[in-house]
């Protein structure tokens, strides 16, 4: 009974999508006042009705419903609670309604805090993320129901996927939805904006926090899955440049250049076809990214031979939302006027630069993604793209990034003098070079050019920060005078400088061995000496597990901690798991994985020094949190009185 | 500076930038592509020597022997019509076992043994990587017309 009930929630949803996306639309053509304002209560009843779906699904799995299809292949009776909740976003079809769940959520928050909007701005971004809505409704309905019954019911359910049995994977794909689903808020502002033919310093102004805090929810969302392949796919990696990885990362990298493109039209009336573009590409790279995923094409293309319904569905809608927002934008560009100017050195240059090079990185990897994808559905051979490429073009592209980063922000707008600046960041230039040779020197006693590299480019951007906030204290009235944006571009770019401190000193001093190991045995490494003690038999609620104890001494034989690494074996899929014992640290993780048994006793294991891991995620956190102050800022909230003063400031206002 | 002239400075920075970027992505492409063969197109020669390539096939049931006090380890791949023996130092992954597929990456010895750097794991145990499913098709679709030489050949 209640996953029928859902089932007539989400028809119901896509009424209502279709009303949502079609009434207003025609209001604001025909000035009808009364459509117009039927996109709020849209908004609203479209959430009601998919919150009452995900509703019957989550109770499906509380409920061991196994007579729905979806949750006997999901779920298993012996499943704890907890995950039988986050089993409802284990699969495809529960995947796809969160999304829906989640779009829902951003349209009714759009129409919630956009009182101070006009009305048929607002009608025309409610009505383009109806129009997204109906594409998933719609493709959930015709494709992928996650209420379809199974006949006869399955006695008891395939489980989840143990991988996905973890903190982890309760909280990752929602964060990480929210922030896919979060640019099509950007996306709607965009192609509202080519509707209306409007696109001013107003739209850029009311779209940049919406913007922000989807960018904010997929970095968390991003470092979480990072952290989670750390610390659950057991093998120490923290980013695999995995086709899967890539799918996010992508609309990441776009959307970064999109925040800032934003800023440049927002204070400087200029970019804004560039801008429109970006925010095109951010959203249709997060749906790329979500079918990616979730339609199975990764583990074989022929994977939609199988289910041709769904790669056509698929197809088609990424073909219609490209095709539809690039067509709109080609009819309505010409007519947009870019009004600020600027000189070679001026911020404009430097925001220009950033945002190519994060576009040229982003097509970079999408190559490496597609590549195979599309030699193998040519039958052109089968091939992989390894880490190794990704690496190569990548790293290149991000150095010229972060020198940029150093002194860009802190540039005037339309012209400023290289002179001025060289001698006001000269001797952080210099203490960033000298820290990057003898930081590392002093702290492992060698350095090589590229660890040398990030290490100084990572100084040159908090650095410059520094300066800059320095300069900006002594002019404006104190600390009291900086702006919340200003804190919060400053956090992020300071989080990214952490961020490659981690990666550098990760991937240059690791130290990994895999060693037979029998209990009684010790090793030595980095300075510390792991001791294998024993290994136990424990039985899980769904499991069996090896449970081993280890013991970790410093050189001067006190104990630093015990770890205990575990090999379980889900009993209903009969898989074997990893999980790893990590003794985590502000400068160092040391991390022990059981591999397999190896007769009398001995076990494969694997020992791992890693030096300043925990520097990926502290930086990823401070990124998000540079984006939550920025998106706070008071002026956003200002914002309309002032933008329905002046559509253009030619002079900048508030400098950040 | 004009405008025209600086617009003209701008896109020439772009063109070159996305230049070598490209090049340097196809470069990196080039030379990080690592293609798939099967145990038959190994044997037949097929598959380039000093080179990094992926093999894959299915575990030999009973083929998997381990060095006694080390980790490496060896056991035969197989598409159903001829098989390769792969070695292996370190640990396999948790889905790895006799009679499932597999798929490795790494350099074909002078001895013929294949000798793997990676051996990939799945996340999923009823899951089949798509290249072996197509070798072991090829395969058997071999075998229907002219009988491969069944049993062992590593």
């Amino acid at each position: 009974m209640v996953p029928e009930l859902g089932h007539f929630a989400l028809i119901l949803a896509l009424c209502v999508a279709i009303v949502q996306a079609t009434v207003p639309l025609a209001g604001t053509v025909w000035r009808v006042p009364g459509w117009i304002a039927l996109a709020r209560p849209a908004a609203s009843a479209q959430m009601l009705f998919l919150v009452l779906a995900f509703g019957a699904l989550v109770w499906s799995f509380i409920a061991n419903d196994f007579s729905v299809a979806y949750v006997a292949q999901n779920s298993n009776s012996a499943l704890p609670l907890e995950y039988r909740i986050s089993a409802v976003w284990g699969g495809h079809e529960g995947s796809l309604l969160l999304w829906g769940l989640i779009l829902g959520g951003w349209t009714f928050a759009v129409a919630m805090f956009s009182r101070r909007l006009p009305d048929d701005m607002v009608a025309r971004v409610i009505a383009v993320m109806g129009l997204i809505s109906i594409g998933f409704l719609l493709f959930m309905l015709l494709t992928s129901n996650p209420f379809d019954r199974l006949v006869p019911p399955a006695p008891d359910g395939r489980d989840l996927n143990p991988l996905l049995q973890d903190f982890g994977l309760i909280v990752h794909p929602p964060m990480l939805y929210m922030g896919y689903v979060g640019f099509s808020v950007a996306f709607a502002f965009a192609i509202a904006a080519l509707i209306e033919g409007r696109l001013d310093a107003t739209w850029a102004r009311w779209s940049r926090p919406w913007t922000i805090v989807a960018w904010v929810f997929m970095t968390f969302g991003i470092a979480l899955g990072s952290w989670w392949a750390y610390y659950e796919l057991g093998w120490g990696g923290w980013w695999f440049w995995d086709p899967v990885e890539n799918a996010s990362f992508m609309p990441w990298l776009i959307g970064t250049a999109l925040i800032h493109s934003l800023a440049v039209s927002e204070k400087r009336n200029t970019f804004k076809n560039w801008t429109v573009l970006l925010a095109i590409f951010a959203f249709s790279l997060s749906l790329l990214g979500t079918f990616l995923v979730r339609s199975g094409v990764l583990t074989s293309v022929h994977a939609f031979a199988s289910d041709p319904a769904r790669g056509i569905f698929i197809l088609a809608f990424l073909l219609l939302v490209i095709g539809g927002s690039l067509a709109l934008f080609a009819w309505r560009a010409p007519a947009v006027k870019s009004t600020g100017h600027f000189q070679l050195v001026a911020r404009e240059t430097a925001m220009l630069s950033g945002n190519v090079l994060l576009v040229v990185a982003m097509g970079a990897v999408l190559l490496g993604t597609l590549y195979p994808l599309i030699l193998d559905a040519f039958a052109l051979g089968k091939i992989s793209v390894g880490p190794p490429y990704f690496n190569a073009v990548f790293v290149p592209l991000m150095a010229p990034l972060l020198l940029i980063l150093g002194v860009g922000p802190h540039m005037r707008w339309k012209q400023d003098d290289a002179a001025t600046l060289l001698r006001r960041y000269r001797f952080v230039l210099l203490v960033s070079v000298v820290a990057g040779i003898l930081l590392p020197l002093v702290a492992y006693g060698t350095v090589t050019p590229g660890v040398g590299l990030g290490v100084a480019l990572a100084c040159w951007v908090v650095g410059g920060s520094v300066v800059d906030l320095g300069r900006r204290v002594r002019t404006s009235r104190g600390l009291r005078g900086v702006p919340r944006s200003y804190w919060g571009m400053t956090t992020a770019h300071a989080g990214l400088a952490v961020v490659v401190v981690g990666v550098t000193l990760t991937s240059a001093y690791s130290t990994e061995s895999d060693v037979r190991m029998a209990p009684g045995e010790s090793l030595e490494m980095a300075g510390y000496t792991f001791h294998f003690d024993s290994v136990d038999q424990v039985a899980g609620p769904n499991y069996d597990a090896s449970f081993g104890h280890f013991r970790i001494t410093a050189a001067d034989g006190s104990q630093v901690a015990r770890l205990n690494p575990e090999k379980r074996i889900y009993r209903v899929q009969t898989m074997p798991m990893t999980e790893a014992g990590i003794d985590g640290g502000l400068f160092r993780d040391l991390f022990i994985a059981m591999g397999e048994p190896l007769g009398d006793g001995a076990w494969a294991v694997r020992i791992y020094h890693k030096p300043f891991i925990a520097w990926l995620w502290l930086g990823a956190i401070l990124m998000g949190c540079g984006g939550l102050l920025a998106a706070s800022d008071r002026r956003y909230r200002l914002a309309v009185k002032s933008a329905q003063a002046a559509t253009v400031g030619p002079v900048a206002t508030a400098e950040s | 500076m004009k405008a025209r002239h600086k617009r003209i400075i701008f896109v020439a920075i772009a063109i070159v930038g996305v230049a070598v970027a490209a090049a340097l992505a196809l470069s990196a492409l080039q030379s990080n592509i690592a293609y798939f063969f099967s145990p038959t197109q190994v044997l037949a020669g097929e598959a380039p020597k000093g080179k990094v390539f992926r093999l894959g096939g299915m575990v030999v049931e009973g083929s998997m022997a381990r060095k006694p006090g080390e980790l490496t380890v060896s056991f035969a791949v197989t598409d159903t019509a001829k098989s390769v023996t792969v070695s292996y130092t370190g640990i396999l992954p948790d889905l790895f076992g006799e009679g499932q597929g597999v798929v490795t990456r790494g350099k074909l010895g002078s001895d013929g043994v294949f000798y793997a750097e990676e051996v990939l794991a799945k996340h999923d145990e009823s899951y089949m990587p798509p290249e072996v499913q197509d070798a072991v098709d090829k395969a058997q679709k071999m075998g229907v017309t002219k009988p491969a030489a069944s049993g062992g050949n590593y």
